[in-house]
């Protein structure tokens, strides 16, 4: 049965370097894997998303709407504008982060203050300060390999070696920092 | 050995494999990343031209003296280099050569979405369509081998999901390609009409021997299953069939897509109950299979632009789409993309956007994002390099017509190069009072930092000859060249008020280098207050008015409690153009 994984988040956020950890596990672990990206002008700030399928046998490299098992999002707005994609009964992460648009910066829209509610109202959203556990550990940027530890354990990826997997993706100085923000965001769901 | 390549990447260790030691392109998405990894291999030749037409004939060059070559395009690039190709069908092959195009449906970055499909087909160019980055590979290997037997270049089309999409891939080695000799061969190489009438005689039974290989190659497959439902499918709309039908279908599954196979095509439609045509833009495989008498179910049905992804296809065939989770959409804020914090497009397309009696001809680059809020100082795009000439054509019809209004145009410095020097050519030539600003920011941006003749190096990363833009304006005749800061106010402000009161043309080059650049040691030479500062709000003196806001720097927020305007120092790289625009002097810099 193929299993589909949708991240999303805002450009620079780090979901790309995320899905690309992602889909290396997944093919040692054996897995048949597709991701697919959308770059060029979205990465100007603008929304971004990696979608990743596997299974024995995956045909498209594209979730259809209403059909990922889980979205993991690095972004408050972004969950609510990918819960099209989401099964009804899926799992939804998301990352405690409110990152404004140009049309917020510039008062053309205002950013409801009840993003996360509007989305427990529909699913029942398991929410993780990742950007907050990453600066305990030292650096933000790392967030983005706490939502994916998060995720590992909700797909339960858990089996598989991660610690040689960002060994061969993670620059030497940042494989620590890595390999203990991955533990951090598997240990923030329960 | 496995691995998880991209389309574009596939297509690159394909070309590897097949031996090729030439490659050129010019960037552009989807297909850009094509080009930057055949550079990574030591033993392929591979140079950014600056623009299509030129990188197809480098290809040719190289194809006529004995070397496998590729050349790759965005869709749009082939409108450029499609005048060289041609003609280069006629002639036929030395060494393999291959054009890569990489469509767009969808329009994701792109002003169009027209389907290069029909170029084959007009050009009379072979054609393949891989579904994956496994078939990338296979199918660039396969058409260097049948080029050079079947004498033609071959056309691999792509699309942005085969382009951008990851799949598992075997890695094979390299295969040690003899090079092919040179020798004089003017009945094939030199398209005088004489000679093109002989040539173009052999290009139509070669189109022939084709057809007939179309009905025998592996790339066209039958997969029979269920009979009720029968798929026709070429490319990603393959993959995508066999998520919706699964054995619920019998598939023709073409890969090489031009000439067709007539034959193969009348089996399957006559063993099946019924057939979907299953392509992305035009129904170009249908208006064939119609063509052999076959029923079909195409366009009738199935969107004529977007991508055709799963959920398009199922809600057509069922006739509701996929249940969703219902909410409230009003919450939803947009999220377009804008010039990053310390974007040297900012301060110009801030002060230009505040001149509201001028018309701005824009062209392809970031900076056609100066079209959107807040800066609205964008009133045309149409291709790269058109910003001049569209806005000369303008500027001479605004005048005809006894209208007072000037023309301004924009395009980058990469844009110049491409073809925005013919452009200026014919402002200086036929006399246009435009004001032609080249926003030279040291790099080609948008997709994503290619190196171009202005920066010095090559697509290798060797050291090359730097051409000064503003030595090629001068020396096409502009007498009024500006070269400015455009992180300057003033400075912009001034200049563009002497250039709109001249009645010559006019260039403003604006030199700063992109924010996310990777600076060159010349970089760090000329622009030594290069990003090593931030800006901070002084809290006493911010009122709260907003005007900073205006500048659309995404480091900047108002934060309602405190009614005053911060800076996120993570993104600051202390350009100023907010401290310029405050009117109370509340911003300056960090101690």
């Amino acid at each position: 049965m193929t299993k589909s994984i949708l991240l999303v988040g805002v450009g620079g956020q780090g979901t790309i370097l995320a899905s690309k950890i992602l889909t290396n596990g997944l093919m040692e672990a054996g897995y048949d894997v597709k991701m697919s990206e959308i770059h060029g002008m979205s990465q100007r700030g603008g929304s971004v998303s990696s979608q990743v399928r596997y299974g024995e046998k995956v045909m498209s490299p594209v979730i259809e709407k209403g059909q990922a098992d889980i979205i993991v999002s690095f972004e408050k707005m972004e969950a609510l504008r990918a819960l099209d994609y989401l099964k009804k009964d899926g799992t939804l992460v998301v990352n405690d982060v409110e990152i404004p648009s140009m049309s917020v910066i510039t008062g053309d829209e205002t950013y409801p203050d009840d993003v996360l509610d509007e989305i427990k109202k529909h699913v029942s959203a398991r929410v993780v300060d990742a950007t907050g556990l990453a600066r305990e550990l030292g650096n933000e940027k790392a967030s983005n390999i706490i939502l994916l530890g998060t995720l590992i354990k909700a797909m339960g990826l858990t089996a598989i070696d991660w610690d040689t997997i960002l060994e061969a993706n993670i620059k030497p100085k940042f494989l620590e920092l890595n390999k203990k923000a991955l533990q951090v965001g598997m240990d923030a769901v329960q | 050995m496995k691995k998880l390549l991209t389309g574009d990447e596939a297509i690159a260790r394909g070309a590897y494999e097949a031996g090729v030691s030439y490659a050129s392109a010019y960037p552009g998405t989807p297909s850009t990343e094509i080009l930057e990894n055949l550079a990574e291999y030591k033993e392929i030749y591979a140079e950014w031209a600056p623009n299509e037409k030129v990188a197809m004939e480098s290809a040719i060059g190289a194809s006529i003296a004995g070397l496998r070559s590729m050349v790759s395009m965005k869709h749009v690039g082939m409108n450029v280099a499609a005048d060289p190709m041609f003609t280069w069908a006629y002639m036929g092959v030395n060494g393999g050569n291959v054009i890569v195009t990489a469509d767009e449906p969808g329009m994701f970055s792109s002003q169009n979405e027209q389907d290069n499909r029909n170029y084959a087909k007009a050009a009379k160019i072979a054609m393949l369509e891989p579904s994956d980055s496994q078939e990338c590979i296979d199918m660039v290997k396969a058409a260097y081998e049948l080029g050079e037997e079947f004498d033609t270049p071959f056309i691999i089309r792509l699309t942005t999901r085969v382009c951008h999409s990851k799949t598992i891939v075997e890695l094979k080695d390299r295969k040690d390609v003899p090079h092919k000799e040179w020798t004089k061969n003017p009945a094939k190489y030199v398209c005088l009409p004489a000679i093109a009438r002989n040539l173009k005689v052999k290009l139509l039974e070669r189109m022939k021997k084709l057809e007939a290989y179309s009905e025998t190659t592996p790339f066209n497959r039958i997969e029979m299953g269920d009979t009720s439902v029968g798929v026709i499918a070429s490319g990603i709309c393959y993959y995508y069939a066999k998520e919706i039908f699964g054995d619920k279908a019998s598939y023709l599954k073409l890969g090489f897509t031009n000439p067709l196979p007539a034959g193969l095509i009348k089996d399957f439609c006559s063993r099946v109950d019924k057939v979907y045509v299953l392509e992305e833009n035009d129904p170009y495989i249908e208006e064939f299979v119609r063509q052999q008498g076959c029923a079909c179910i195409g366009k009738d049905l199935f969107p004529s632009m977007g991508e055709l992804t799963p959920d398009v296809i199922r809600a057509c065939i069922t006739g509701k789409p996929n249940e969703t989770i219902e909410f409230d959409r009003t919450k939803l804020i947009g999220r377009a993309p804008t010039f990053c914090a310390g974007c040297p497009h900012r301060g110009l397309f801030y002060r230009l956007g505040k001149r509201k009696d001028i018309m701005i001809s824009g062209d392809i680059g970031c900076y056609t994002l100066a079209a959107g809020k807040p800066y609205q100082a964008m009133d045309s795009t149409v291709c790269m390099g058109a910003s001049f000439s569209l806005g000369a054509g303008a500027q001479r019809a605004f005048h005809m017509e006894g209208v007072d209004r000037r023309v301004v145009t924009v395009l980058g410095d990469s844009t110049f190069f491409h073809t925005g020097i013919n452009s200026l050519i014919n402002t200086v030539y036929n006399k246009a009072n435009t004001v032609n600003i080249i926003l030279d920011n040291r790099i080609t941006g948008m997709t994503g930092h290619q190196d171009n003749p202005g920066t010095g190096y090559t697509a290798k990363g060797e050291e090359t000859t730097l051409i000064k833009i503003e030595d090629i304006v001068r020396a096409i005749g502009v007498k009024h060249v500006y070269v400015i800061n455009p992180n300057n106010l003033q400075e912009v402000d001034d200049t563009l008020d002497k250039c709109l009161a001249l009645d010559e043309p006019s260039v403003i080059i604006t030199r700063w280098p992109c924010a996310l650049k990777k600076f060159s040691k010349e970089d760090r030479e000329e622009f030594t207050e290069l990003f090593v500062t931030r800006d901070k709000v002084d809290p006493d003196k911010c009122i709260g008015c907003k005007k900073c806001l205006k500048a659309g720097c995404p480091a900047m927020s108002y934060v309602a409690e405190t009614k005053k305007v911060v800076i996120n120092r993570a993104q600051c790289v202390g350009c100023d153009v907010c401290a310029q625009v405050c009117p109370k002097q509340a911003i300056g810099k960090e101690d």
